[in-house]
């Protein structure tokens, strides 16, 4: 037979460049195949450390958010009012003095009255450095509505918390435990990894009230209730504990288990018993004495307690014992309220008990710990687990990650093989990390960085009268704990003029008024509200995003950035960086294409600001710049001398790694090597890294501690009992009285569960939550022509008991209403469903007008927001306060504890989901009608 | 399956056309001269405008040459190779029926022939698609020949025969529309064995790869509410067959009248058909539409 | 052409693994990504920013939910392309020839030159593996590749399908699956691959392999229930279990 003759080795590109990937949070390394100078084709970068290869649908369809219609093409000054997205369009040259103009004045006389808040921002130290020298004490980034819960509990456990913090050990583990997931986040990795896992056919366990995405692969699913996951951890521990099947040995040398707690009532209640040095004692086995922890030879005790000066100190494994030993933790006790039968509760502890003791790990590895012992072996216990945003976007949810975490220490799997392993620069004990700064110096940077971790009352952000000095009130009573500050209370307390009113708010990357807040309408409210004399409640917004989002209507100026192949970035090791568990490493992002557009890279726009104000930390003595654009900062910028931005290639000849002086050609070594730079961590040194001293020393000589930090896991939280004492009556800085009880209540410094605050609920009876979809990050999806045909619209899943229920078919449309709001959508029945949650996916409504899409775009028409359920505080409770509707240790955005209530409707009169808003005028048109893209020939 | 107008059109047309040319063939009605013109003239523009408005549907209608090359394998080349045969015999033919007023009868039968054979291969481009089940079954090319036989009958005046013809055709027809609705369940195909998830439990689609429409949909998944089915069904079948009857077995004096109630019958007769057709295609399920959730 | 080879040389494939594949569309856009650059027209999209986008694609992931006669019901995510039938419907309905199945490898292609848009392989493909281009009047199916299997352009180890190099969970695996000692035969019969609407008797080369069974974690509790025994019923048999236990480390 004759077949066509075909080219089977066409060329695939002129030229490969290698970056990395902003289609999520992932930064993923990837290979922009060009053509004719255009780009033809994006794949994964086998070389990266992150995704070796592997790329999504959203790093895929990168080469459609780089022509997408969407992308904002100059700076925009407002003409219209706020909210209409009417502008004018302006020079660079404007924009930039009007922007000095604003900020100048503040800078040198009111520092607090710039907000400056950061979205989905990928260079949070340059962002906070900016800040800091800004002088506000305004400045976070968006953890406090993601998932601050996840990574303040694990810090202050245990020195790290999952994702950038940690992953499990993919390669070793048996058993894999899942606690809701939002599937962005690092979202290649753990596909990867389950993948892995699978091969090997070892069991996973999906604990999601949603059985979609990782859970529909999951062996065993438990569609627990939501919120109630920490009652199910707990009980697990108690049924663990019970049988013994803990790591005993693991606990007395590596935890403070064995470290000695103050029982005498009193204002030491609680805290450690400690040397002359600050050293928390233990009881030595071998003396029977109280000894430093970290006393050479020392053999902790976990049982014998300790009489002195008539007090008894009792260690901390006693007080854990007493706690979870109790039935109130049995599984009978809890299956109910989480809609898990104590069999399954049973079994699923009973496997993790066979898994780790049973099949444990041994590899013939020596290594030396703090204490100087040497061991031969490597004991791995190969259970691992990973939770994220399921479980700490509830106000109980920072003591349910603390108690996820206790249960891998009591099972003796952190940083062991088969276990969860930290990636540089975690582990990092909370001793390492700055304490939050807040004071107010016109003209002057803030004396240390914004974001930090409270030891105790002492470090919260409160002037002389108990005023919060922060906008967002973060680290104030009210949420002590919240490392990452409270991004969505911004413009709720802007606007309210509490505790202060401010002049600009400036933000990048958060599309504030839709669906990055809770209560969009009234947001958009908020950001339109004038005061009696007609002017705006908050006077100036400055907003800087790459696409016409919603937030563009909202600002008075808009400066346009780039898209992510058009910039530099640098993923740092002194922000977030993409090191692997054995090895560290970091990235950037060039310009692998110029610009069609008079577009600038928002961090360049920074400097030019922070230089025509001369603001200290960017001005050298003599009054000169020290940084033309964000490239320059990142290879000339160093922290502590020999430490900056980037890690690699550094020194002259640019072979040193961690530590060296800065290297001129920095920038391209690392466009040579693929975008990236990995140093690896010496066999032997990659496990027990808190404890091993070849980490630790390595650790130090890449310029990740100053000097080696080994730490013992906190079990038992002293900051958190510290911040219960003051609530007892105790020390100086006490809490306001309508907060006393609460502090008590919840700053235990043993992970509790307790119920969140229902007030308001009654007749709210459903469980409402969102996911995002793994094809589409945030808002952004919706303007790349591919992946919009993915997700072009979300129905409200409903379980099919509540479909029969409410004589609900696919398709009918249903009200649902909250204490806050009613929105009317479509529904479709979900089987794999826990059957009193509904759900949708998060931020796939668009509001019309916005993204360059035209206005009857499903996404405007059907699509909606659950947001408009939530609010960001709690329905009043007549006391005159306004309660946050967050986590009282952290702040943590409580969007997963909406309750709603579902009624049959008749579908709205314009077949459009419920509540609709005006269109915006788009400051880009719209998109083309229709595309068949491509180039080169 | 989307009720495409072209096709619809194409198929009702061209039965008729080649329905008439068979009759032609045969020497029925033995016309010649300008009547014969005439009648060819109705049959050819019939069969061809048929074939024409087949090509509408066509992405790249500029090559339709090229389909004439498979016809070892494919019913459609097949199709475009006999209606191409039957045209030119029966061109050939008609033109000593019309300039040369004889009737060279073994190229008539040799037409005759290659008229039925072409719709018979229209019918086996439906037929043979495992993929509809209500098509893939021998009642198919049963009604696009006696529908072709009976409107050629019709048309060509065969005033014996037509009523036979007819009467088969609807006979067929109703057969057809029996075992049709049970096609696709008694095909063994669903959503279990699309998937191979059947014998875990009962299968439903859930979620769409995409949330909005494809090519896939559009052409196969066209959902026609069994009350609407039905009502056109019996419009169908009274105007196809049931009238038509009456028409030309009403007994009328004179030629005119009898004209004119023979031009009723055809035009009531090409109307049943039509929507017989529309209802072929619109009421076929696609097995694709199991992965969909629809049918 | 229409006419299907007596045999292929070999029968390039893929399994598709469905206890791995978590639904997260990466193969859908990849290969969108590479076959819009690569073989004969780009992959178009229809009003793109509008009311009804709608383009071709030639691989999709459903979803299905099966609810089994006892316990939860189950999501399986679904990938669907081309199966490369040995019997391919689509190859022999083809009135012009365009659509073949090459007799080296198997793959099942159509030459875009002789394509007339008719649309008949779709009919006839009970997978729903072809869409014809709207903007291209042409039947697009996957190549499998084609243009990179064999593409000495590409690094060796690149020489797959964009789909199966950028699945992140590794639930797709290429091979020859003619040859029983490839890993993808060995993967097939060691977890029981199985073919989609097998009597249609299209003869897929495609193999799917079935989920593993699910929530079976409770049947097992007989077994497991010594490992739960209390070692003491009341906190102070803890401590004094405690002590005991220590001493022995």
């Amino acid at each position: 037979m004759n077949q066509p003759v075909i080219e089977t080795s066409p060329k695939v590109s002129d030229e490969v460049r290698k970056t990395t990937c902003y289609m999520c949070a992932c930064r993923c390394g990837i290979n922009v195949h060009m053509k004719d100078g255009k780009v033809a084709y994006i794949e994964g970068n086998r070389d990266h450390p992150v995704n070796k290869g592997v790329l999504c649908a959203k790093g895929s369809a990168g080469i459609m958010q780089v022509n997408a219609p969407s992308r904002l093409r100059k700076p925009l000054r407002r003409v219209g009012p706020r909210g209409s997205g009417e502008f004018r369009e302006i020079e660079w040259d404007e924009a930039i003095s009007t922007a000095v103009g604003w900020l100048n004045e503040l800078h040198e006389t009111a520092p607090q009255k710039l907000a400056f808040f950061t979205g989905r921002d990928q260079s949070q130290s340059f962002t906070s450095f900016w800040a800091q020298n800004f002088g506000t004490p305004n400045y976070a980034a968006h953890g406090g509505f993601c998932s601050v819960n996840m990574a303040a509990g694990g810090i202050y456990t245990m020195g790290g918390a999952f994702w950038e913090f940690g992953q499990p050990d993919w390669d070793h583990t048996k058993l894999f435990m899942l606690f809701g997931v939002a599937e962005d986040h690092d979202s290649n990795p753990i596909k990867m990894g389950i993948g892995k896992i699978k091969a090997r056919g070892a069991r996973v366990i999906g604990v999601n009230p949603i059985r979609s995405g990782y859970n529909a692969v999951a062996d065993d699913w438990v569609g627990i209730t939501p919120g109630t996951d920490g009652l199910f951890i707990l009980s697990l521990i108690h049924v663990l504990m019970k049988a013994g099947k803990i790591d005993l040995e693991y606990l007395s040398r590596y935890t403070n288990a064995p470290v000695l707690v103050n029982a005498a009532e009193g204002p030491e209640k609680g805290l450690f018993l400690r040397d002359e040095d600050g050293k928390p004692l233990v009881i030595d086995r071998a003396t029977g004495k109280p000894t430093a922890f970290d006393k050479p030879g020392v053999r902790p005790d976990l049982s014998a307690t300790y009489e002195k000066d008539g007090v008894t100190h009792r260690p901390v494994f006693h007080l854990m014992a007493e706690k979870y030993l109790s039935d109130d933790h049995a599984p009978e006790a809890v299956a109910k309220r989480c809609g898990i039968p104590a069999s399954r509760i049973r079994a699923i502890a009973a496997e993790i008990a066979r898994v780790a003791f049973d099949e444990a790990i041994e590899l013939d590895q020596e290594w030396t710990d703090f204490r100087g012992e040497t061991r031969s072996k490597m004991i791995g216990r190969p259970v691992s687990f990973h939770a994220m945003r399921g479980i700490s976007a509830h106000a109980n949810g920072f003591q349910t990650c603390r108690a996820l975490h206790i249960l891998q220490i009591l099972l003796g799997t952190v940083e062991v093989p088969g276990g969860f392993r930290f990636k540089p620069p975690y582990p990092k004990p909370v001793e390492a990390h700055p304490t939050p700064h807040g004071d107010r110096r016109p003209g002057r940077p803030l004396e240390g960085p914004h974001l930090g971790f409270p030891r105790g009352p002492d470090d919260l952000l409160l002037d002389d009268c108990g005023t919060p000095q922060r906008i967002d009130k973060a680290f104030t009573w009210e949420n002590p704990m919240s490392s990452h500050g409270l991004m969505h209370m911004v413009i709720s307390n802007a606007a309210a003029g509490d505790p202060y009113k401010i002049d600009t708010l400036f933000m990048y990357m958060a599309n504030m008024s839709w669906n990055s807040s809770m209560n969009t309408k009234g947001v958009m409210e908020m950001l339109t509200a004038r005061n009696e004399d007609g002017k705006y409640t908050i006077p100036r917004i400055i907003y800087s995003d790459a696409y016409s989002s919603e937030m563009v209507a909202y600002a008075d100026l808009i400066l346009p950035d780039t898209t992510y192949l058009e910039r530099h970035d640098c993923i740092s090791l002194l922000d977030r960086p993409i090191c692997e568990a054995d090895a560290a490493a970091d990235a950037i992002r060039w310009p692998v294409i110029e610009p069609d557009r008079d577009v600038r890279g928002f961090q360049s726009v920074l400097i030019e600001l922070a230089n025509r104000m001369s603001l200290p930390g960017f001005t050298n003595e003599d009054g000169s710049p020290k940084w033309k654009d964000y490239a320059d900062y990142i290879v000339n910028h160093q922290r502590k001398p020999g430490i900056g931005p980037l890690a690699g290639f550094r020194g002259e000849d640019g072979n040193k790694e961690g530590r060296g002086e800065v290297n001129p050609d920095q920038l391209n070594r690392y466009i040579e090597n693929g975008g990236f730079y990995v140093a690896h961590i010496p066999e032997g040194a990659d496990y027990y890294k808190p404890w091993n001293t070849a980490y630790q020393d390595w650790a130090v000589g890449m310029g990740i501690y100053d000097s080696p930090q080994p730490y013992l896991f906190q079990l038992y939280s002293e900051p958190m009992r510290k911040f219960q004492l003051a609530a007892e009556g105790h020390g100086d800085r006490q809490p306001p009285e309508h907060l006393r009880q609460r502090i008590k209540n919840t700053m235990d410094p043993l992970p509790i569960w307790y119920e969140t605050d229902q007030q308001g609920n009654e007749g709210f009876t459903v469980n409402a939550l969102t996911q995002r979809p793994m094809a589409m990050y945030h808002s952004w999806g919706t303007q790349n022509a591919w992946l919009r045909q993915l997700h072009g619209r979300n129905p409200l899943y409903v379980p099919t008991k509540l479909m029969r229920e409410h004589g609900l078919q696919d398709g009918d449309w249903a009200k649902v209403s909250s204490p806050h709001g009613e929105i009317t959508v479509p529904v479709m029945e979900m089987a794999a469903l826990n059957e009193n949650t509904v759900w949708t996916w998060n931020a796939i409504g668009k509001r019309k007008g916005a993204w360059a899409l035209q206005e009857d775009a499903p996404e405007a028409t059907k699509g909606f927001l659950l947001n408009h359920l939530i609010h960001e505080l709690l329905p009043p409770k007549g006391d005159g306060m306004r309660w946050a509707n967050s986590d009282p240790v952290t702040g943590q955005a409580a969007w997963f504890d909406l309750k709603v209530n579902i009624e049959k409707a008749d579908p709205p009169s314009d077949a459009e989901s419920q509540p609709e808003f005006a269109p915006i005028e788009s400051p880009v048109g719209t998109g083309p009608k229709d595309l068949a893209w491509k180039v080169g020939k | 399956m989307h009720p495409a107008p072209s096709v619809i059109i194409f198929t009702t047309f061209s039965g008729l056309g080649f329905g008439l040319l068979f009759f032609l063939g045969l020497g029925q009605p033995p016309v010649t001269g300008f009547v014969a013109f005439v009648f060819y003239a109705i049959a050819y523009a019939l069969a061809v405008g048929g074939l024409l408005a087949s090509t509408f549907h066509l992405g790249h209608p500029e090559r339709a040459w090229k389909a004439f090359s498979q016809w070892k394998s494919s019913w459609l080349s097949r199709e475009g190779v006999c209606a191409v045969a039957a045209l030119i015999v029966m061109g050939l033919y008609a033109l000593g029926a019309v300039f040369l007023q004889s009737h060279w009868s073994l190229l008539g039968w040799i037409g005759a022939i290659l008229s039925l054979a072409t719709v018979f291969t229209t019918s086996m481009i439906y037929t043979q698609l495992r993929t509809i089940p209500r098509w893939n079954m021998n009642l198919t090319p049963a009604v696009f020949l006696s529908f072709s036989l009976a409107g050629g009958a019709l048309l060509s005046g065969a005033e014996t025969l037509a009523p036979w013809l007819l009467a088969v055709a609807g006979a067929v027809q109703l057969a057809y529309w029996a075992k049709g609705d049970r096609a696709l369940e008694s095909s063994g195909t669903n959503l279990g064995t699309a998937t191979g998830l059947g014998r875990r439990g009962a299968v439903r689609a859930f979620e769409p790869p995409h949330t909005g429409t494809n090519y896939l949909l559009r052409e196969f998944v066209h959902v026609v509410g069994r009350k609407h089915a039905q009502k056109l069904r019996t419009i169908s079948f009274i105007l196809a067959f049931v009238l038509p009857l009456l028409l030309i077995l009403t007994p009328v004096s004179g030629a005119v009248i009898k004209h004119i109630f023979a031009l009723f019958a055809v035009l009531s007769h090409l109307t049943g058909v039509v929507i017989s057709r529309w209802l072929f295609f619109a009421q076929a399920e696609h097995v694709v539409g199991l992965y969909y959730g629809k049918r | 052409m229409t006419q299907l080879p007596q045999s292929t040389d070999r029968k390039m494939g893929l399994v598709i693994d469905l206890d791995t594949c978590v639904g997260c569309h990466a193969c859908v856009i990849s290969c969108k990504g590479w076959n819009t650059e690569n073989y004969g027209a780009p992959l178009s999209d229809q009003d793109a920013y509008g009311a009804n986008p709608s383009g071709t694609f030639l691989n999709r992931v459903h979803s299905y939910e099966v609810q089994p006669a006892e316990g939860h019901a189950q999501l399986i995510h679904f990938p669907k392309s081309c199966l490369h039938c040995e019997d391919a419907p689509c190859v022999t309905v083809c009135p012009t020839g365009a659509s073949y199945k090459r007799v080296e490898d198997g793959i099942v292609l159509v030459n875009e030159s002789d394509c007339i848009g008719c649309g008949l392989c779709a009919w006839s493909c009970p997978y729903g593996a072809r869409e014809l281009d709207m903007a291209e009047g042409v039947m697009k199916k996957c190549t499998l590749c084609v243009d990179r299997i064999y593409n000495e352009n590409l690094p060796e180890v690149d020489r797959i399908p964009s789909c199966v190099r950028t699945c992140p969970a590794g639930a797709r695996h290429f091979g020859d699956l003619g040859d029983p000692n490839s890993d993808v035969s060995k993967l097939v019969a060691e977890r029981e691959g199985m073919d989609l609407m097998p009597e249609m008797g299209t003869k897929p080369v495609n193999k799917y392999l079935p989920p593993r069974p699910k929530d079976k974690i409770e049947d097992q509790i007989d077994i497991l229930a010594p490992l739960l025994a209390p070692v003491a019923e009341e906190p102070k048999g803890f401590l004094g279990w405690l002590d005991k236990t220590l001493e022995k480390l």
